[in-house]
């Protein structure tokens, strides 16, 4: 045994693997992203990313189906796109256990919405454990797999940010307990789900469900933990730590399965206790639970929305304020931006130049929206950008100013190829923009179908984008390199002013996938003439000094040479390497 | 119990807080507390404010922390210091790398640059180093992190060796020897007779 430092993320991989899960299956997306990154490299399992989660559910389903114990991973938002098969996997429900790793964003840290998907639960009937720190990441996966198989049932792990990524020690036994499945046998009673059967399906889900509150009563997962009776907080996942922070001696009723929910149990603690308190993040999931079980919940001023935190849970429980320095004023936000030498800065730099109204999408790219580029319009949903710039054309927008999306390679493999082709098939004339930079980038550089490598680093063929493209029927197609400001530019002109659907592929490496960084460029003081046309472009490497002109941090310039292609005044120029100049 | 110690760091994306706050915990790990680590991946690592907290002691409930929590802020960046000095305790230690990194919108002129920084710093009590000039004496900018956590390392109690076992098995074989070097630099800086005490 191990005394080991592991983030939720890490610790759930090792309970799957410990739960003797062969196969894993997800779409990276923050804060989910490492479960299955490192679940990939543990010894004897295959792990793969799939175009997307509804793809990665179903690839688990065949695999437990099959007999193997499965598990998937994915964001918040990602089990909207599996809802689908999800609903449905609660009637047939599983061969080998099949465990879904599901992370919120409370706070929205790097997400569109705020979900809790603990609705899940009730919504689709299967049961949500919620882990409260590393070690119970790790052990509720690892059972999650036995439950799974016992109650012949898919089960959620659901995590938050503050779960996935907070690290905490972990006693880490290294042994592979569980043990997968038996073998697939025929059973289409179980398995094929057409009404008649689907009807039969549904009364098993509900007998299920009746012996999964019986378990819930005494499950593992809750503890009752009494103290002081004045006082009995209902609380689950990380917020249970901030009442503990909070509230040391205070009655709790620690729930680590939140759904079902142990009504029997929770009527008693409510009986034990003076003052019963619900403290949640997110949705009122669990105070609706207990007001509509007929208990007594007393209003506390938790914030509707955002993250708690051990302030603010003090703050709500009247537990005492600290003491707190004064802030300083006029401070500028600091947004996050792109990269020096980001490829997606030539596309935007291009679309600007038409004036382009241009719906957008999920990736780095969507910091495009921000000034000084301040080209994109809209950001829903993985995919969305490309029905949406449709949708504006069929409202009669693009007339005076064109219509683009833009969409980067693994959101367009997620869900963008669909939406393309419904703009084939309907004969839009809209212009679509895939920034193809060879990898999915937001999330920490996972490989996509465009990769040519999978994630535990197997070779394969890329996705031929334009082939697929014009198989479906476009016929303007073609590759621009974004680095080409001319070129680019000239490319979205001739695009827009053709009639019918275009695509323009942008080709060119996340600058951060490039090890050997071209030599950096200075300004010529001499001949800048603060125009600003460069600043424009919004690097982090560029910035404009007191007098107006423009300064390139060598130590930040990667060489793209994008900035030298926007100066009409040749004021741009290239430097010896950084480390002689010593700027840093 | 022992009192939870806070440490929070603050940066902005890109700038190496993860590894420090990964390689303070590991220590606090190997001194035989307990630790939580909280910190934020995805789209506020892309040149935003990041900021990590770790915790650690007898028994560490909360990853995270509040307004007026912090035992010790180190913050890589005399912004993103002013931004957060209100998590650090009163009686709470500050330490600022000089480091000025303009946000974009100061960048692109939209917004001015923020005047007196400094000099609220300097009022807050700040104990200011340069960790990137003693980064490239001790071989690379790049471990200015790692001078960081030396003159971190001066108001907390693990012996050097443990700070020294972890960093070795933390970073990259060939920059073990001057992150080393970088945290010894950072160290001597901040400690008995050091500039930043001055």
């Amino acid at each position: 045994m191990t005394h080991t430092l592991l983030s939720g993320n890490e610790a759930a991989a090792r309970g799957a693997w410990e739960a003797g899960a062969s196969v894993g299956v997800g779409y990276p997306g923050t804060p989910s992203t490492q479960a299955l990154e490192v679940f990939a490299r543990m010894e004897h399992v295959y792990a793969e990313w799939a175009p997307n989660e509804k793809v990665a559910l179903e690839v688990a389903a065949g695999a437990s189906m099959g007999g193997a114990r499965a598990f998937v991973t994915m964001k918040h938002v990602g089990v909207n796109v599996a809802a689908d098969p999800l609903f449905t996997l609660a009637y047939t429900g599983v061969g080998g256990g099949l465990v879904i790793f599901v992370a919120d964003d409370p706070g929205m840290h790097s997400s569109q919405n705020e979900q809790d998907s603990r609705n899940w639960g009730p919504f689709a009937h299967v049961p949500v454990l919620e882990p409260s720190d590393s070690s119970e990441a790790l052990e509720f996966t690892r059972v999650a797999f036995d439950l799974s198989e016992r109650f012949d049932v898919p089960v959620i792990v659901r995590s938050t940010t503050r779960i996935s990524h907070s690290k905490g020690v972990v006693d880490v036994t290294g042994e592979r307990r569980g043990q997968s499945a038996t073998d697939y046998t025929k059973d289409i009673g179980k398995w094929v789900m057409m009404p008649g059967m689907a009807r039969a399906r549904r009364r098993v889900l509900d007998e299920r469900m009746s012996e999964l509150s019986a378990y819930a009563e005494d499950s593992p997962f809750n503890r009752v933990e009494m103290g002081d009776t004045s006082i009995g907080i209902v609380t689950s996942g990380v917020s249970y730590q901030y009442v503990r922070e909070v509230l040391p001696d205070a009655s709790v009723f620690k729930l680590g399965m939140v759904f079902p929910l142990p009504a029997e149990a929770l009527k008693r603690f409510a009986a034990s206790v003076e003052r019963l308190v619900v403290v949640e993040e997110a949705d009122p999931y669990l105070r609706t639970a207990l007001r509509a079980l007929g208990l007594h919940v007393a209003d506390v001023a938790l914030p509707p929305a955002g993250e708690l935190s051990p302030g603010r849970v003090a703050a709500a429980l009247g537990a005492g304020e600290p003491e707190v320095r004064p802030g300083v004023e006029g401070l500028p936000p600091r947004p996050p931006l792109m990269c020096p030498g980001c490829p997606h800065r030539g596309a935007y730099n291009a679309l600007r130049k038409v004036k382009a109204i241009v719906t957008g999408d999920i990736g780095c790219y969507t910091l495009g929206a921000l000034a000084p580029l301040a080209s994109m319009d809209s950001c829903v949903c993985m995919g969305a950008s490309v029905g949406m710039a449709h949708g504006m054309r069929l409202a009669g927008q693009g007339t005076e100013r064109p219509v683009a999306a833009v969409i980067g390679d693994s959101t367009f493999a997620h869900s963008g190829v669909t939406g393309l082709i419904d703009l084939a098939y309907n004969g839009s004339d809209a212009l679509v923009c895939i920034l193809d930079n060879r990898i999915t980038a937001m999330t920490g550089h996972q490989p996509n179908p465009v990769s040519g490598m999978t994630l535990q680093g197997r070779p394969v063929a890329e996705v031929d984008l334009e082939a697929l493209c014009r198989s479906i029927g476009i016929e303007r197609v073609r590759i621009v390199d974004p680095h080409d400001l001319d070129a680019s530019e000239r490319a979205v002109r001739e695009e827009v002013a053709a009639d019918g659907l275009s695509v323009i592929i942008f080709r060119a490496p996340c600058a951060l996938l490039i090890k050997d960084k071209d030599q950096p460029y200075a300004v010529d003081d001499d001949l800048c003439t603060a125009c600003g046309l460069c600043i424009r472009l919004g690097c982090p490497a560029i910035s404009k000094g007191e007098d107006g002109k423009a300064r390139i941090d060598v130590t930040l310039c990667v060489g793209c040479g994008d900035c030298v292609q926007v100066c009409r005044f040749s004021a741009i120029e290239l430097t010896g390497p950084a480390c002689d100049i010593g700027g840093v | 119990m022992t009192q939870v110690v806070t440490v929070m760091l603050a940066g902005v994306g890109g700038q190496g807080t993860i590894l420090a706050a990964d390689v303070l915990a590991k220590t606090a790990v190997a001194a035989g507390l307990d630790v939580k680590l909280s910190e934020v991946h995805g789209m506020a690592q892309r040149g935003g404010s990041v900021d990590t907290v770790v915790r650690f002691g007898e028994a560490v409930a909360s990853p995270l922390t509040d307004p007026g929590g912090a035992d010790h802020l180190v913050a890589f960046e005399m912004i993103e210091a002013a931004r957060q000095v209100p998590f650090v305790k009163p009686d709470g230690r500050l330490l600022v790398n000089t480091r000025f990194i303009d946000p974009l919108p100061v960048l692109i002129g939209d917004l001015e640059p923020p005047t007196g920084v400094e000099e609220a710093l300097v009022a807050q009590g700040a104990i200011f180093i340069d960790a990137e000039e003693l980064a490239c004496e001790a071989g690379s900018p790049k471990s200015a992190n790692i001078v960081l956590l030396g003159a971190l390392s001066t108001g907390l109690d693990f012996p050097v060796e443990l700070w020294a076992d972890v960093i070795t098995t933390r970073v990259p074989a060939a920059s073990i020897e001057f992150n080393l070097r970088a945290f010894e630099l950072g160290r001597r800086a901040c400690g008995e007779g050091g500039a930043c005490l001055l």
